[in-house]
């Protein structure tokens, strides 16, 4: 009797446990690249790093039969910093996938060495839209959101609000250009114009010449095509510059919790602002972010959610393919679609493009806010499909 | 017109942080890299006194630059004294090195996004010029900084302490001959020169996020600054803060890509065609 129920045990212990027995001592390693102490180190940062070993707790890597490692570094902002390092990273460290990469131009440079490597790159800080456009590749997964999602958000939303001549101050690298196109065709089709634009040296502490250039342009939206710490300085400048009470309206077309945080609600109450992601939105995103700012003092971004969000999917992907091959991965994770507490049901399409709902925001008036953080209330749900740009043909690697 | 002002106010900046590296190198021969780091130690202080203490602007401009002016005293008594007699490489290393670990302590504790500071009340709003809006305080930062230069300048140039102070740094064996107290006066020096910094600091605050890499970003500027002015040369140190403030607000109308680099093309320039700075002394 004993030695049956042994053997019963041992054979249902086989079949429950097969994927895992299968998948053993499969060595995971996530190097996340981000900016740790320039303008994005608050958005992304030792946030991102945080997020993504939660996510592998969450995900209880390895109590099924992943053994994955987390490490980090700071690439500046600099192409050729971030570059090596991935060199480094993919060539002699054994890392599996390159996590979050903001600044775009360093996430470009990243992504055809790490689609050279066959391994994969989860793009949750960067905003290009050429990650899965002209420069696609079939291991860049593009999470969390990019320039046309913010110009389908903010951008509408301010041109049907009346906003129609718009002025751009754009910072000057891919994200920026790539920000001021997005949104300029975004105007143009809802019936705005665009009067004029300057590029801004990146990072930029004062714009208050920039701010003049942009009052005497005679437009209704100054669109602030940057990030961060610039669009903490350019917000900052234009309310001692009177360009709201002259009539203007700011547009700021990435902006993150941090940054409002920074600004506190008094100067940046009334912006919109498109998010992938907000903190205070359920009890899921409620408990999440409590164990979150344990660890790291502040609330996470929406760049912080993607890589947990990310992260998770990407570990089912291993675990279902045992492998770490780039195009296995890649071509199991667009197969599949994902759900998690914090960016909610969403898929990957062919080009490697996240495709999840956005959400517009308002930052609260002093008096609506009842915290520090308290700083955000949702005027709009934007579905998925209508947020991103349709997909270009030539980079559906699932056809090819 | 508008942007040849907004030009002047950022080179009032420039002015005032120069002038205290320039104070400092005539005077010690030291490189101070951490320069940037006190500027930024003297906003973030100002923010601290107003968020802990319930200080407002008016004292912290004076109180800010105290207490960075004793921690300056302090680098320079218990580790820049070292130095004097060395190449000055090695003070270079050292303050680079310090303004590291003062910016790395404050990006710990405080992250990079900054705090935010309100201008004072009495300061704000503007005034409409016709050709452009001017705010209050910005008007407040010219003046201020002007003020600041000129006594800086007098009381170097053309007083009595002024003139110890010069001759110390000729000969210090002789002056302390005299029964001046050289070592004294050195010290109290760089705590000048640094509170220089700290008071430009407090004056950014209201306008610029107070973050710890605020001062990063400007130091190498200011440097440059410094060397197209002329190592040393307090008067130089001015006139060229300001008028490269009125370069670069030109070149950010015309060629606003540019703009970030048109004082290091200046400096190129400059080197070449007279090393030793506009207003340098040949040596």
């Amino acid at each position: 009797m004993i030695k049956r129920l042994a053997t019963c045990t041992t054979a249902l212990a086989l079949i429950a446990g097969a994927p895992t027995l299968a998948l053993a001592d499969i060595d995971v390693k996530l190097g996340v690249l981000n900016d740790r102490s320039g303008v994005y180190a608050d958005i992304a940062g030792e946030g991102s790093v945080i997020a993504a070993r939660m996510a592998v707790e969450d995900f209880d890597a390895a109590g099924k039969g992943l053994n994955v490692e987390v490490i980090s570094a700071d690439h500046q902002n600099k192409p050729d910093v971030g570059s090596n390092i991935v060199r480094q990273w993919l060539d002699q460290e054994g890392v599996t996938a390159i996590v979050d990469v903001p600044t775009s131009s360093v996430a470009l440079a990243v992504a055809q060495i790490v689609a050279d490597a066959n391994k994969i790159f989860l793009a949750s800080g960067p905003g290009s839209t050429a990650l899965t456009r002209e420069q696609c590749a079939p291991t860049t997964i593009h999470w969390t959101y990019d320039t046309a999602a913010l110009a389908n958000g903010t951008g509408k939303a301010v041109t049907d609000a009346g906003g129609k001549k718009w002025f751009f101050l754009t910072a000057d690298y891919a994200f920026g250009h790539s920000l001021e196109e997005n949104t300029t065709k975004v105007v143009e089709a809802n019936g705005g114009e665009v009067v004029g634009s300057v590029n801004v040296p990146f990072p930029a502490t004062d714009f208050s010449s920039f701010l003049l250039q942009a009052q005497g342009s005679g437009a209704d939206v100054i669109g602030l095509a940057n990030a961060g710490g610039d669009t903490i300085n350019a917000i900052k400048q234009a309310a001692e510059f009177g360009v709201t009470q002259a009539g203007q309206k700011l547009a700021g077309l990435l902006i993150f919790i941090n940054d409002v945080h920074a600004l506190g609600p008094q100067t940046a109450q009334g912006l919109q602002l498109t998010s992938a992601f907000y903190w205070d939105t359920d009890d899921a995103t409620r408990a999440w972010t409590e164990r979150f700012e344990k660890e790291r003092g502040a609330k996470p971004s929406m760049i912080t959610a993607g890589v947990y969000s990310s992260v998770l999917h990407y570990l089912a992907a291993v675990e279902a393919t045992g492998s770490t091959d780039g195009d296995k991965v890649a071509a199991w994770m667009k197969a599949n679609p994902f759900e998690d507490a914090l960016l909610g049901k969403g898929y990957v399409r062919g080009d490697g493009r996240g495709i999840h709902d956005m959400y517009l925001y308002e930052v609260k008036s002093p008096d609506e806010s009842t915290g520090e953080w308290d700083l955000f209330k949702k005027i709009s749900t934007i579905p998925g499909e209508e947020a991103f740009l349709p997909m270009l043909p030539e980079c559906d690697f699932t056809k090819s | 017109m508008g942007q040849l002002f907004l030009g002047l106010i950022n080179g009032s900046f420039y002015a005032v942080l120069s002038l205290g590296l320039a104070v400092i190198f005539g005077l010690l021969n030291i490189i101070n890299f951490a320069h940037g780091a006190l500027y930024m130690m003297g906003a973030f202080i100002g923010w601290m006194l107003l968020n802990y203490a319930g200080i407002g602007y008016w004292p912290a401009l004076i109180l800010s630059p105290l207490i960075v002016g004793g921690f300056g005293i302090l680098l320079e008594r218990t580790m820049l004294s070292r130095l004097y007699h060395l190449d000055h490489l090695y003070g270079l290393l050292l303050t680079f090195g310090l303004a590291l670990i003062i910016q790395g302590l404050f990006r710990n504790y405080y992250g990079i996004s900054g705090m935010s500071y309100q201008i004072p009340a009495a300061l704000s709003g503007g005034q409409n010029l016709g050709f452009m809006f001017l705010p209050n305080y910005r008007a407040w930062v010219v003046l201020a900084s002007v003020v600041v230069c000129f006594g800086t300048w007098f009381m170097i140039e053309r007083t009595r302490l002024g003139a110890y102070l010069r001759a110390a740094t000729e000969n210090p064996v002789l002056v302390g001959a005299f029964g001046i107290n050289v070592p004294l006066m050195i010290t109290l020096t760089y705590g000048f020169g640094v509170a220089l910094a700290a008071f430009a600091g407090v004056l950014a605050a209201p306008i610029y996020s107070v973050n710890p890499n605020m001062g990063a970003d400007l130091i190498i500027v200011v440097f440059a600054v410094v060397v197209i002015g002329g190592m040393g040369s307090i008067m130089g140190a001015i006139l060229t803060g300001f008028g490269l403030g009125l370069v670069e607000g030109l070149a950010r109308v015309f060629y606003p890509e540019g703009s970030a680099v048109v004082i290091f093309v200046i400096m190129a320039i400059v080197l070449m065609i007279k090393p030793e700075g506009l207003f340098g002394r040949a040596v």
